[in-house]
């Protein structure tokens, strides 16, 4: 517990050594500002709610999270530090999940910034505070979920073009599960329980659900057992790599 | 029950480790056992398989085959036990370079296990003995090349392990980094085990007890530096410098001692070099025939021999060797 706590925060300062976390931080708020108030018309709807803040951030998420993430495993193979790293009394599981939780933490930190949105839809009108702390609760689940696929890749490859490309991708298809763009893909070779299956791995959908209020167990559960099957591979990629 | 440490462990055991990459073999069955109070010199030419040795002693990566041993632990069925107990410094001193110098030593504590004062006065004493005082609070990547080595050196002495394991640690640095470096191993070596790869000759003189030898992947020598120096064919060669010209018939002369397999001259410089057989002490006889004969003689001196000639006689057997064959 000691070695990973010491790795998050490791990871966490490094952050906010460099730019990373001040341009992500800054381009994040602004993003979600222009589209919450702009594309979203938080205003001209009339409502005090903050659906058209929400409903635009798997799209921020997908370019936002992979430029985070990519850096996560690749940058270590490249300066060479994971050598270090990994010949301290480090096990693998406490390396992924040092690293995974620094970076949820940060787009925790991220998400929270966004306040500002939240005190102005209450000074607005008569917010549904319980539902707003639950859709953002639902926004920090699915940027983990994010995270966890573009560390996995991030293990697997040096190259940091190649990790944003490839967790972009695969984010996108989780995006669009249930949709036709995905789903026809799958229709007509694969089985039906299959297709159901990657039906219900939608991103979009399980967070929906949970900005509508509605807290479900399987949303939950979704999300954690995502990230854990990805952090899973994660480790599968780590501990390949000393295979050579 | 493997991995139980006991007295009749080597600090570090190294059992017939092989690892290919693909259809290339970077290391072949290697096996060399290190023993506490000694600093073993790994050499081979670069690319010879030295790192990816290390790598695997370390655990970071998996032999194809053979395994290793540190402080009794098995690397591949305890590498937590048995990364505890050991210090590593990677090739090329790598090291979280947006981190200052305390904050990074800092951080390889906790990662050690240590709390409060006792991390504190860890890091206050790898910083002392690596001399980092004047550079703790810059970022590592801000620093020289010789710095940045002192750094990684800093961390992998930090818990004071009772093996080290270092890959050219004294590579980049100038002369007087390098004597401290060395300085700062001979000191601990009485009670650690101490690996270190390199691929400058003289270190090995220096501060090595024992030394070994790999290219292509396999072990060619196992001795003490003294032993490789010795197979040298310089190895106890007697240099005669006269003052003017070498006298006439000297050569002959010499080659005909009972010893003597070969006598090189250097008119030039007015040089002799009278080569022994097998590598005995021939000082005796050459001085007592200088003196019988009444060359004028300005010095005379004993070679040790040079480690370069030999390093270039195993690693690459396909070149001969000078003159002499010492066999």
């Amino acid at each position: 517990m000691n070695v990973t706590v010491a790795i998050l925060k490791r990871e966490l300062g490094n952050y906010f050594a460099t730019p990373v976390a001040y341009v992500f931080i800054v381009i994040f708020l602004v993003l979600s500002g222009v589209f919450t108030f702009y594309l979203g018309g938080l205003y001209e709807r009339g409502q005090a709610d903050l659906q058209p803040f929400f409903t635009f951030h798997p799209w921020l998420y997908l370019f936002l999270i992979p430029a985070l993430s990519m850096r996560l495993w690749a940058e270590e193979r490249r300066a060479g530090t994971l050598e270090l790293l990994m010949t301290l009394p480090v096990s693998v599981g406490e390396a992924v999940l040092g690293k995974f939780l620094a970076a949820w933490l940060f787009t925790g930190i991220a998400l929270a910034l966004t306040f500002p949105v939240w005190i102005t839809i209450n000074y607005l009108g008569d917010a549904d505070n319980p539902v707003i702390l639950l859709s953002y609760l639902g926004s920090f689940l699915m940027a983990g979920a994010y995270l966890a696929v573009g560390a996995c890749v991030s293990a697997f490859t040096r190259n940091q073009v190649i990790t944003f490309v490839m967790s972009f991708v695969i984010c996108l298809v989780f995006v669009l599960a249930g949709f036709p763009m995905v789903m026809d893909l799958f229709q007509g070779w694969a089985p039906q329980t299959l297709i159901n299956a990657i039906g219900r791995m939608s991103f979009l959908s399980h967070f929906e659900s949970i900005t509508r209020g509605v807290i479900d167990l399987r949303d939950l559960i979704f999300f954690f057992s995502f990230i854990g099957a990805w952090l899973l591979a994660n480790g599968i990629g780590v501990e390949m790599r000393k295979s050579g | 029950m493997t991995g139980i440490p006991t007295d009749t462990h080597a600090a570090i055991e190294v059992i017939a480790l092989r690892k290919d990459f693909g259809r290339f073999t970077a290391v072949s069955d290697i096996s060399f056992d290190v023993h506490t109070g000694e600093v073993l010199g790994f050499l081979g030419p670069n690319g010879a398989g030295k790192s990816t040795t290390m790598k695997m002693i370390t655990g970071f990566l998996t032999p194809t085959r053979g395994r290793s041993r540190v402080a009794g632990f098995d690397v591949g069925q305890q590498p937590i036990e048995a990364k505890r107990r050991m210090g590593y410094l990677p090739e090329g001193a790598p090291a979280y370079g947006d981190m200052t110098v305390t904050a990074f030593l800092d951080f390889i504590a906790r990662i050690r296990g240590y709390h409060g004062r006792e991390r504190r006065r860890r890091v206050a004493v790898a910083i002392e003995k690596a001399n980092l005082g004047s550079v703790v609070h810059k970022p590592v990547e801000t620093l020289s090349k010789g710095f940045k080595r002192r750094v990684g050196l800093a961390q992998a002495i930090l818990h004071d392990p009772p093996i080290l394991i270092m890959d050219e640690p004294t590579d980049g640095l100038d002369p007087n980094q390098k004597h401290e470096v060395r300085e700062l191993i001979r000191e601990m070596a009485s009670d650690k085990a101490i690996l270190i790869s390199t691929h400058i000759l003289e270190e090995v003189d220096a501060i090595c007890d024992r030394a070994i030898i790999i290219a292509q992947g396999s072990l060619l020598f196992d001795g003490t530096p003294q032993q490789l120096v010795s197979m040298s064919s310089l190895h106890n060669a007697v240099k005669l410098c006269f003052e003017d010209k070498i006298p006439e018939g000297a050569e002959a002369c010499l080659r005909g001692l009972n010893e003597v397999i070969e006598v090189a001259s250097d008119t030039v410089r007015h040089r002799l070099t009278v080569f022994p057989g097998n590598g005995k002490s021939i000082v005796g006889p050459v001085t007592q025939r200088v003196r019988d004969e009444g060359w004028r003689v300005e010095e005379i001196f004993v070679e040790n021999g040079q480690l370069d000639e030999v390093f270039r006689r195993i690693t690459r057997r396909d070149t001969p060797v000078q003159q002499v064959d010492v066999s």
